[in-house]
């Protein structure tokens, strides 16, 4: 590599580590200037530089020393410019400038002074003696900065832009960091130099490849592969298995992904299964309108927004919150209507009540479509909803995130109110045993009304959480009636457990099907395998047993 | 397996348990061809549990059991035990609600039970003249036409009764035959059952202890899923621990 | 054996929906030929057509009523047998098309021409051939139903259970047939027929003889079903219906029962199916939502489930209602037919022929009023209901 190709190499890598693309470094005013009036009085940086104009190399020398002495990251640009030879002294005022993209620019604040004009400037001249000056001068300044962010950036902008020359820096560097974290990150970057380095012994690649493999990072692959061009065979091996190794933490973190995926669809299932779990489980009746109680949670989230953005724009962010009771108490509301009006007829008739709820949902449909359209509404997610984070080697977005956390703390309130509320406690009697519960005085048709009510209120919350992901339509229900009551069946009714299980296995294995056989055939899979399963154990995952079940 | 020689109904150390809790604990009971065994003891002992593993309702966690000395019934489905020549009665009388009298008795009745044999079956007249008889001996030949939903309770009991003479069975399971029957129909049962059990086993689940005398046989008394005491009535009456555990003092 | 069976199955009511059927085979072909339009009497095409659409959903329904109301397994999926079938049906009339098609191509149908397919599918071969195509109508759905009963009823999968894995199983279908890989038209279907053995089948005709051979296997199927309904098989399917657990204690095989009823009910499904895709001229997906397998419940219900007459009465009139709605008022239909789910289950669970017995019974009992009514004593002392066996419906509290 040539010593200039290696300049611009570092000079790139500063650029990138200011935070901008070189031009545009150069053109607007970088965060890196800003710094300038904390320089100190002693050395004034503005006038070393004014001396870099009719100083002699010798004197370039001293003066690059000084500059770095100042450790004031304004004069990067001018160091820079020195070793790239786009600093020139301006005849006519006698001033330095640098020059690129065809204007002039002052040397510390990269603000335009007017258009480049060949005939007045002078380079400043340098030879490859003071490169390497400058290259340790900057090298100091970044890599030996107090701030372990920029000596974190420097190392990564080393990474980037390979050069061996940079080499005695990282190994300075290395010896003197105190930060862990940074000097792990000091040391891939030296292990990519060397790998990359036409000089480097065999000894220093064979110890870099370990280092480079093991370091995380995205391009380690890359870095590895390209060195085995021309490697000997030793290294060629120890590259090799390295990237064998790579590949298989590649395979375990996409594996990794695709659980988060299923944990995310097992989530939303959850959320859309759980009501039924209550409603099928508990009580035994069969909702076929369970879907539409999580189309009319949505709907409730679209007008509550609605409402907030024309009333109080200021809470829109809180909207989803605020729709969550809302929708909770309205799906409850129509749920409890729901058992009262037709399904307490139907006790003990589970085919029949099938039916008529199925009628339902037909009719709620209907007037959903009636009333909104036919046409998607929309619900607008919430800053704190929007964008993505990383986890490791997982790329989490927040709207998923909230999602699976909500459906945990819907799970844990549900569980609560199941097994530690009186009204719980009651719908777990009334389950076991209804003719004694009655007679002990347990209300049961008060308690079964609260029951379905909870249970459609839960679909209703599972609603509010779907406008995040779906689009809002009156068919919203229907797409997950069916998912919801292979989740309760699959996890065994009567247990919120399996249902928990069941809707994670259903969400993962689809997630991992879905590479290899399209979204569509792996759910026909999903839905196969589910019905296989059922022949296997009919009463699912976590089934009752005893004689009671036979009831 | 030698010790099921020469039996009707062979458990031996039949053990299930539900979630932990066991139904039948080490329980062993030996009936014998043309032989009546009653069956007392409180609710929960595991009368109808030990009936449902006869029958292959409920497979047993350890234990044997064999039908006339020979066949496994652990290995069979409810299906095929009864086809082998055990009927059941079951506690809340089971009939065919929204068939008559008649049909439920021709169901019952036994013939081969394929689907095709089914399907193209047609009553011979010795299939009429028998299943008249057994209606007479239920005292439901007048309600022959009424549907079984239009019985009372005891009248059920009689309906599934003929059911079970209509299967012509080799052993009997019958559970608490006369629940809900006024006394007089209370004795026709017991004069009933004894005139079976001149020729096939049986096996009364019974609470009544005036209708267990009647029957005048051995008894066993069943607690907590094993066999408390055996013997007369007499006998197991005058055992101190089932006068504790069952009878009461 | 069979002649005695047969003469079992014609008891009075049979006779006469056959005899109706085959009049109806006969008369309204005859209406539409010989009677000149515009005349009194002459029964448009359009109108013969729509009603031989009607009796292939009757059959639907008697299908689905021979396993439901006397057997009593709900199945969700008999729509799927019925698109099976139609779908068999199509693909014969697609391979009918010949050079015709838009790209003109001799052996492959449009759709797939469109794809890029060099050649026929595997599954394709034979289906120029109507025999074959014709034992395909039956084989497919019939098949289906006795592989998918076989495991589920030798398992005990019943009731709500079984009928949810129904619906699973149409809906699979549903999403396979949507795929283009599958090789069945996708999304589109298969339509634009042009002949069926040989006519066209877009001809007058050929129209009133699909009519005519939609109400004779109507009649059929009537014939069929009685003779089951009314064998000992047919007692025993009801004894399955009512107390499952207790007709295995008398030695039957229940599974076995249940698989013969279902595949049986599959076969004339998968039947009327191929009767209704030349009539209507296209099969596509849409036929296995299983919304449309619930709808075929509902006309069973609607018209009395458990009887023969019922789901061919309850098929034909609700989906006049249909006809009438969609065209006059499209807003409401969804709302009519999902009261009418309500409705028929809340007060009418007999459905039509179910008022017509209640009707009857009230204006005997007027009759009766003077005769005591031979009602059985009070039960002397209740059992404990400590075990029952299943099946039993628990009262409604």
């Amino acid at each position: 590599m040539t010593p200039a190709r290696s300049f611009i190499g570092l000079v790139l890598s500063l650029l990138l580590l200011a935070g901008a693309t070189p031009l545009r470094a150069q053109e607007t005013t970088p965060a890196n200037a800003i710094t300038a009036p904390v320089a100190s009085a002693a050395t004034d940086p503005a006038a070393l530089v004014a001396a870099m104009g009719e100083a002699n190399l010798r004197e370039l020398g001293a003066i690059v020393t000084e500059l770095a002495a100042t450790e004031d990251t304004a004069v990067v640009p001018a160091l820079q410019a020195l070793a790239a030879g786009t600093l020139y002294l301006d005849k006519a005022t006698g001033a330095v400038v640098i020059v690129a993209g065809g204007n002039r620019l002052d040397p510390l604040t990269q603000a335009v002074i007017g258009p480049e004009s060949a005939a007045d400037l002078t380079r400043i001249r340098v030879n490859n003696s003071l490169r390497r000056d400058i290259a340790a001068a900057l090298g100091a300044m970044t890599l030996m900065n107090d701030d372990p962010r920029t000596r974190m950036s420097a190392a990564r902008a080393m990474m980037a832009n390979v050069d061996d020359a940079n080499l005695p820096l990282l190994d300075e560097a290395i010896a003197a960091e105190t930060d862990t974290a940074v000097r792990a990150l000091m040391q891939v970057a030296r292990g990519v130099t060397l790998l990359r380095s036409a000089d480097a012994s065999l000894a220093d690649k064979l110890a870099a490849v370990p280092v480079v493999a093991q370091s995380g990072e995205r391009d380690a692959a890359t870095v590895l592969t390209a060195a085995r061009a021309n490697a000997p065979a030793e290294l060629d091996a120890a590259i090799a298995s390295a990237l064998a190794g790579l590949e298989q933490e590649r395979a375990v973190w996409n594996a990794l992904q695709n659980v988060w995926f299923g944990i995310s669809l097992g989530s939303v299932l959850l959320l859309a299964a759980i009501g039924l779990a209550i409603t099928f489980g508990v009580m035994g009746v069969i909702n076929m309108a369970h879907g539409e109680m999580v189309m009319l949670g949505a709907y409730t989230t679209f007008l509550v927004q609605l409402f907030i953005r024309q009333n109080f724009p200021g809470l829109l962010d809180y909207s989803l919150l605020i729709a969550l009771p809302a929708a909770f108490l309205v799906t409850a509301a129509i749920g409890v209507g729901i058992e009262r009006g037709i399904i307490r007829w139907l006790y003990g008739r589970p085919l029949e009540t099938l039916l008529a709820t199925w009628g339902l949902s037909l009719i709620l449909q209907q007037a959903v479509r009636t009333t909104f359209g036919p046409t998607n509404q929309m619900v607008i997610a919430p800053t704190w909803m929007s964008g993505s984070f990383q986890f490791y080697g997982l790329s989490i977005t927040y709207g998923r995130f909230w999602i699976v956390i909500f459906a945990m703390i819907v799970f844990a309130l549900l569980l609560l109110v199941l097994n530690r509320t009186a009204l719980g406690l009651q719908m777990r009697a009334v389950t076991q045993n209804r003719r004694m519960a009655s007679a002990m005085g347990i209300r049961t048709p008060f308690v079964d009304a609260m029951t379905f009510g909870l249970g459609s209120g839960i679909a209703g919350l599972a609603g509010v959480a779907l406008t995040q992901i779906d689009n809002i339509s009156p068919n919203l229900g229907q797409n997950y009636i069916i998912d919801s009551f292979m989740v309760v069946v699959f996890g065994g009714v009567g247990n919120l457990w399996g249902t928990l299980v069941g809707a994670m296995t259903l969400g993962i294995a689809n997630k991992f099907l879905e590479p290899y056989a399209g979204a569509v055939l792996g759910k026909i899979l999903i839905l196969v395998l589910i019905i296989l399963f059922i022949q296997r154990r009919p009463r699912g995952l976590f089934a009752l047993k005893g004689r009671a079940v036979e009831q | 397996m030698n010790d099921a020689q020469d039996t009707m109904l062979y458990l031996n150390g039949v053990s299930v348990a539900f979630d932990g809790f066991k139904a039948i604990n080490n329980l062993s009971i030996i009936v014998r061809p043309a032989e009546m065994l009653a069956i007392i003891g409180p609710n929960g002992a595991g009368k109808t549990t030990m009936m449902d593993i006869i029958t292959g309702k409920t497979r047993p966690d350890a234990g044997e059991v064999y039908f006339d000395g020979r066949t496994d019934l652990t290995r069979l489905d409810e299906a095929a035990i009864a086809n082998l020549g055990i009927g059941r009665k079951f506690q809340k009388p089971t009939v065919f609600e929204s068939q008559t009298v008649w049909n439920n008795i021709e169901l019952a009745l036994k013939k081969p039970r394929g689907i095709f044999p089914t399907l193209f079956y047609t009553a011979s007249k010795a299939d009429i003249a028998r299943i008249e008889e057994i209606l007479e001996t239920v005292r439901l030949a007048h309600r022959r036409d009424a549907l079984a939903a239009d019985l009372s309770h005891g009248q059920k009991q009689w309906l599934e009764i003929g059911m079970l003479l209509a299967q012509d069975p080799k052993l009997l399971l019958v559970d608490e035959p006369v629940a809900g029957m006024t006394d007089s129909e209370t004795e026709e049962t017991a004069k009933l059952l004894k005139s079976i059990s001149v020729t096939r086993s049986v096996v009364v689940v019974e609470h009544d202890m005036s209708f267990v005398r009647e029957l005048d046989t051995r008894v066993v008394c069943l607690a907590e899923g094993s066999v408390l005491a055996e013997g007369s009535l007499d006998q197991v009456s005058a055992n101190p621990i089932v006068i504790e555990r069952y009878l009461g003092r | 054996m069979l002649t005695q069976a047969l003469f079992r199955a014609l008891d009075r009511k049979a006779i006469w929906l056959v005899a109706i059927f085959v009049g109806l085979a006969i008369a309204v072909p005859a209406l539409n030929l010989l009677v000149p339009p515009g005349q009194f009497g002459h029964v448009p095409t359009y109108m013969v057509s729509l009603f031989g659409k009607y009796l292939s959903y009757a059959i639907l329904a008697l299908a689905l009523d021979l396993v439901w109301g006397y057997c009593g397994i709900l199945s969700l999926g008999h729509g799927a047998f019925f698109a099976l079938g139609g779908y068999a049906m199509g693909m014969y009339l697609m391979r009918q098309i010949g050079t015709r098609g838009v790209y003109g191509h001799p052996t492959l149908p449009d759709f797939m021409v469109f794809l890029n397919w060099r050649e026929l599918p595997w599954y394709w071969w034979g289906f120029d051939n109507f025999w074959f195509a014709a034992l395909m109508v039956m084989a497919v759905p019939g098949l289906l139903a006795f592989v998918f009963g076989w495991f589920a009823f030798r398992s005990r999968v019943t009731g709500v259970y079984l009928s949810i894995i129904t619906q699973a199983m149409t809906f699979a279908l549903l999403l396979a047939f949507f795929r283009n890989d599958m090789g069945f038209g996708g999304n589109n279907g298969l339509t634009d027929f042009k002949d069926i053995l040989g006519v066209p089948v877009q001809a007058q005709t050929t129209r009133v003889a699909l009519f005519a051979a939609t109400a004779l296997f109507l009649a059929l199927s009537v014939l069929i079903c009685s003779m089951i309904v009314n064998s000992k098989l047919g007692k025993v399917m009801v004894a399955v219906r009512d107390a499952e657990s207790r007709t295995r204690f008398i030695g039957y095989r229940v599974e076995y029962v249940k698989l013969f009823a279902f595949t049986v009910s599959a076969i004339m499904a998968g039947i009327a199916g191929a009767l209704y895709v030349p009539q209507v001229g296209i099969i596509n997906p849409g036929e296995f939502e299983p919304g449309n397998s619930i709808e075929v419940v509902i006309w069973t219900a609607v018209g009395g489930r458990g009887t023969i007459i019922g789901p061919i009465i309850g098929a034909i009139l609700v989906n006049m209602g249909k006809s009438y709605f969609t065209a006059a008022l499209p807003e409401y239909w969804l709302f009519a037919l999902g009261a009418l789910f309500v409705f028929v289950t809340l007060f009418m669970p007999k459905g039509i022929v179910g008022l017509v017995g209640q009707a009857r019974a009230m204006l005997q009992k007027r009759e009766n009023r003077q005769a005591p009514p031979d009602q059985p004593a009070a039960p002397a002392r209740s059992a404990a209901a400590e075990a029952g066996i299943d099946a039993q419906p628990k009262p409604a509290e």
